[in-house]
């Protein structure tokens, strides 16, 4: 199958991530959406690596899985210490940074 | 004579310094090691003194490269006479060493002396951290090669006289004083550094050798006038001005009397034998430019000004110590003549002499103010002479040397400077003798009020009168011996005696003084005896009045209210000035201004920014993301 139709659905899942952190308030549901952008990028190298023939971007997304299993350990943590504090896991009422 | 003896002389009482200043804790406890080790800091200095004097005597003085021992500053040539350079190194030659053999000599009596009298004292191992770096930094100020050198003792035993008049620092008084010595002492370190900078443009160096080489033959940059006599005018006064600070002459004099708020000893060291004798020792030491310049008349006249000055002031003080203090400044005044009449050698006599018997009035001073309980007002005092005798023959064998008694110590060297200002300056010699006569007079009237006549000592300071410790008074013995007996040694025979053709190499040839010598002599002798028979006269048997019973009486106990003239004209309007322009308008208005206006501004700034942080995470990713599309639609389309 041609590249492009991967790059493409790369591109649409990485706009649905976006939009998603943009729009909803529920923490876990943005976390989620972090998570598909994440995995639109490793659809992009995935795909690129294959067409070009070489390995370098199929470690990448070994790079990248990890990176992102670390990333949820800490955010769910901080959910979880969020919503024992606060009760609630919508950023908005989660702005005491506010200047 | 190798650098390394005038190393140890030099580091000595720098070791004994630092032992006393970084473990005082340790010794504190332990009195006799501190002074000990003070005392023994200065005996080596004093030993490698000696040992120096024995040299230059022999004719192995230590000049030019041979002193030399390292370039300090170096830089590049940016001045027609070639790069400008200083080096630490030595120079000791026939005056040099006499400084040197009074400097620990004198100084090593006074340690041991303070061994007694510091007893019990709180700061005791400061003191003597204190005393011998002043001794170590009056060695460097008259070991030095160049003027730098010279400034750099110049300061130091200025910091340490600051320092030790302060010592007693819980006293509002002490610690004024100390700040009044080195206020005014500024000025004059002022005066100094200019007339250094004069020196440095004209000959591109400040080394004495070098200097008074180039002078001599008239090779110089030209910086004032036409002539090398202007521009060495122009040094001269200006090097003559520091000596004024340091030494006490009119105008600057106020801060010596006030000095004596120090340690007794202080006083003898510093305010009597030696650093304030740094200005005489500065000029005698340039004679070659003074004698060129040809300013010594200025400064005769502002030292035998200041020597009848002083002495008036003298007359109607009640206070021992500074009798003895306005005593000093009359006496330096005396020197000034000296060395400013070009007779060098006799100038110098006379700091030796005075170095002693002044010195020994001062430690005697001490003792009689240990006897008292701190007592300071000769009419509290009389009859002493029966509970502190030997005080008593010490002080008095000091007295009739300063009085100019025949054939003692001040007589051989007071007479020499008189005699040699005769020719040139009739006035001159006129108004010393004047002064001669009042130095006797106001020195019998504090020996006959302190010593002789009614007891008029408190009764409960009579029962504890008592002879001081033989740690004291042996220094006194031992330094009435000299204070007797060095004229005799030393100075019989005026232009032919032993000094003068110590010192011949040193100074340039003083033209021979004319009249009959004897006949001088006599002159001095009737004057000295006469003000002491007129002393005996008002003041056997009565104390001086409470109160001034005339205008004039009141000016001269008020010592012609100069203070308070200087307070009004000079002090206070400055104060004004600091506080109203320099600190109400310059510093509170315009640096506060400035600097509180920046706050005020950034906090203005500020309170428009914080709007942007509202708190919402998804408002930060929005401005996020817009600003990669930004980068991302830069990136594709415009590059």
């Amino acid at each position: 199958m041609a590249l492009q139709y991967y790059l493409i659905l790369s591109a649409l899942l990485f706009t649905i991530g976006v939009i998603g952190v943009l729009v909803r308030r529920n923490a876990i549901i943005i976390f989620m959406c972090i998570e598909l952008m994440l995995n639109a990028a490793n659809l992009a190298f995935v795909a690129i690596s294959r067409n070009l023939g070489t390995a370098e971007g199929q470690l990448f997304v070994f790079f990248v899985m990890a990176v992102a299993a670390a990333e949820v350990a800490i955010g769910l943590a901080i959910i979880v210490s969020v919503f024992k504090h606060r009760e609630t896991i919508n950023v908005d009422e989660v702005n005491s940074l506010k200047g | 004579m190798s650098p390394n003896l005038i190393l140890v002389l030099l580091i000595s009482p720098l070791v004994g310094f630092l032992i006393n200043g970084l473990f005082g804790k340790w010794l504190k406890g332990n009195e006799k090691l501190s002074g000990g080790i003070g005392a023994l800091a200065v005996l080596v200095s004093l030993i490698c003194s000696i040992s120096a004097f024995i040299s230059v005597k022999n004719g192995n003085p230590l000049e030019g490269d041979a002193g030399h021992l390292y370039s300090w500053i170096v830089s590049g040539a940016f001045i027609a006479g070639g790069p400008f350079e200083v080096n630490i190194g030595f120079h000791v030659d026939a005056l040099t060493t006499v400084m040197l053999l009074v400097i620990t000599g004198v100084g090593f009596l006074i340690h041991v002396y303070s061994i007694g009298y510091m007893h019990g004292d709180e700061g005791y191992t400061r003191y003597f951290a204190y005393l011998n770096l002043f001794v170590f930094a009056m060695l460097i100020l008259v070991l030095g090669n160049n003027y730098l050198m010279m400034f750099v003792g110049w300061e130091g035993v200025g910091l340490c006289s600051y320092l030790l008049i302060g010592f007693w620092y819980e006293k509002q008084s002490a610690t004024d004083a100390g700040k009044k010595a080195f206020i005014v002492n500024r000025i004059g370190d002022f005066g100094f550094l200019l007339g250094m900078f004069t020196l440095f443009a004209a000959f591109g160096s400040l080394d004495f050798v070098s200097i008074f080489d180039k002078a001599e033959a008239g090779t110089i940059e030209i910086v004032f006038g036409e002539t090398t006599k202007a521009t060495l005018m122009v040094a001269t006064l200006l090097l003559f001005v520091g000596a004024i600070g340091k030494s006490a002459q009119l105008p600057l004099y106020v801060w010596l009397p006030d000095a004596m708020e120090g340690p007794t000893p202080v006083s003898a060291l510093i305010h009597a034998a030696t650093m304030v004798t740094a200005g005489v020792y500065m000029i005698a030491r340039s004679a070659i430019l003074y004698n060129l310049a040809e300013t010594g008349a200025v400064v005769a006249w502002i030292g035998v000004l200041t020597a009848l000055f002083a002495a008036i002031i003298a007359l109607k003080q009640n206070d021992i110590k500074r009798i003895l203090a306005y005593s000093t400044v009359s006496q330096l005044g005396y020197m000034f003549v000296g060395v400013g009449v070009g007779a060098y050698a006799s100038g110098i006599f006379h700091l030796v002499t005075h170095a002693f018997f002044k010195g020994l009035m001062f430690l005697t001073a001490g003792s009689v103010m240990h006897a008292m309980a701190n007592e300071l007002d000769i009419r509290k005092m009389g009859g002493l002479r029966n509970k502190l005798p030997i005080t008593h023959a010490t002080f008095l064998v000091g007295a009739l040397a300063i009085a100019g008694a025949p054939f003692l110590s001040g007589f051989w060297s007071k007479d020499e400077i008189l005699h040699s200002a005769w020719d040139s300056f009739p006035f001159i010699y006129i108004i010393g003798l004047v002064t001669a006569f009042l130095t006797a007079f106001y020195m019998f009237r504090l020996i006959f009020v302190t010593f002789y006549g009614e007891s008029r000592v408190e009764p409960e300071v009579a029962s504890h009168l008592h002879e001081s410790p033989a740690v004291m008074w042996l220094p006194l013995a031992i330094l009435a011996v000299p204070s007797a007996l060095i004229g005799l040694l030393l100075g019989v025979g005026g232009h032919n005696s032993w000094f003068h053709h110590f010192t011949e190499d040193v100074f340039p040839k003083a033209h021979e003084a004319s009249g009959s010598v004897l006949l001088f002599m006599a002159i001095s002798s009737v004057v000295g005896i006469a003000g002491i028979a007129y002393a005996w006269k008002r003041y056997k048997d009565r104390a001086p009045s409470a109160e001034p019973t005339n205008t004039l009486q009141k000016v001269v106990a008020n010592k012609f209210y100069v203070d308070e003239v200087y307070n009004t004209f000079i002090v206070q309007p400055i104060k004004g000035a600091s506080h109203f322009l320099l600190w109400k308008l310059f510093d509170s208005g315009i640096i506060d201004g400035i600097v509180n206006g920046v706050a005020a501004l950034i906090r203005v700034i500020g309170g428009m920014l914080r709007r942007l942080q509202t708190g919402i995470v998804q408002a930060y990713i929005v401005s996020m993301v817009i600003g990669i599309v930004l980068f991302l639609a830069y990136y594709l389309f415009f590059t």
